[in-house]
């Protein structure tokens, strides 16, 4: 990795969560908030059906991160910091892209985006991994 | 109406969560992610880790436990039904493997209106069982039209 530089493409990663994948989420974080698992719950609030939840997404953001430049090395990411704009949807993909913006030593800074289609819905991510 | 601040620096009483290899195995399958450490022991210990270890964003499994008291309480008093979760920061330390004990703290960093929306900012300090730090979270809820 010691080639990487700034305006360096990250790979991409694309993931399609199924219909059921809020539900196990809801699961394995312990985070049961009705509108990532109820459909008519959801649409009760205004919402066009269930939706992800945010900390999924960033959990797809960090994969993408890891997996990308560390070969999923659980100890390479040092620090992620995002913000939820648009609402993930289940069973559309996620696509995850990201360009490297600095490069100090084994310490490299990365800017990501997760976006459905036109929907981002995770912008201005930064990833800081230790290589 | 003015935005209620009384919760700033308040802390909550801390919360310790047992880590276990089940779990970390759950949480690695629902996000697809499939390095044989988060699976394996013999594969965790053969890449330097004491156990199984979790994967960075598993934080949100014993740090949400520590979270839930203080977004729940009236003294904080945020508005649910228009709240959204606006932003996250994770910085981590230490790895976190199967067997940790993990105790987590909550605090109101921030309370603030900007352009007619409360921004709700909450600290989380995660160690370990040696007492090390593992992950500090930041996370900035949204309250819109306060």
């Amino acid at each position: 990795m010691a080639d990487l530089k700034p305006g360096d493409a990250i790979p991409e990663l694309k993931v399609t969560p199924d219909k059921y994948l809020p539900h196990r989420y809801a699961g394995a974080s312990g985070d049961f908030n009705p509108i990532h698992i109820d459909e008519e719950f959801a649409r009760s609030v205004g919402l066009p059906s269930n939706i992800l939840h945010g900390l999924y997404s960033m959990g797809v953001v960090a994969k993408a991160a890891a997996q990308g430049l560390a070969g999923g090395d659980p100890r390479a990411l040092k620090k992620l910091t995002v913000q939820f704009r648009g609402m993930g949807l289940p069973e559309q993909e996620i696509d995850v892209t990201g360009t490297v913006k600095e490069v100090e030593g084994d310490r490299i800074t990365v800017a990501l985006e997760a976006a459905q289609g036109d929907n981002r819905i995770i912008r201005n991510a930064e990833a800081e991994l230790e290589l | 109406m003015a935005l209620k601040t009384d919760a700033v620096g308040k802390s909550w009483p801390s919360t310790t969560y047992q880590v276990g290899r089940e779990k970390i195995k759950e949480y690695a399958t629902v996000l697809g992610i499939e390095n044989p450490v988060h699976f394996d022991v013999d594969a965790a210990r053969a890449a330097g880790f004491r156990d199984v270890v979790a994967p960075p964003m598993f934080v949100v499994v014993y740090s949400m436990r520590a979270l839930a008291p203080a977004m729940f309480d009236p003294e904080v008093g945020m508005n649910f039904a228009t709240m959204v979760h606006g932003g996250q920061t994770f910085e981590w330390a230490e790895p976190v493997c199967s067997g940790d004990e993990i105790t987590t703290t909550a605090r109101c960093v921030s309370i603030e209106e900007k352009l007619g929306n409360g921004f709700y900012v909450f600290e989380t300090t995660s160690v370990n069982g040696d007492g090390a730090e593992v992950v500090r979270g930041t996370w900035t809820n949204i309250v819109r039209g306060v």
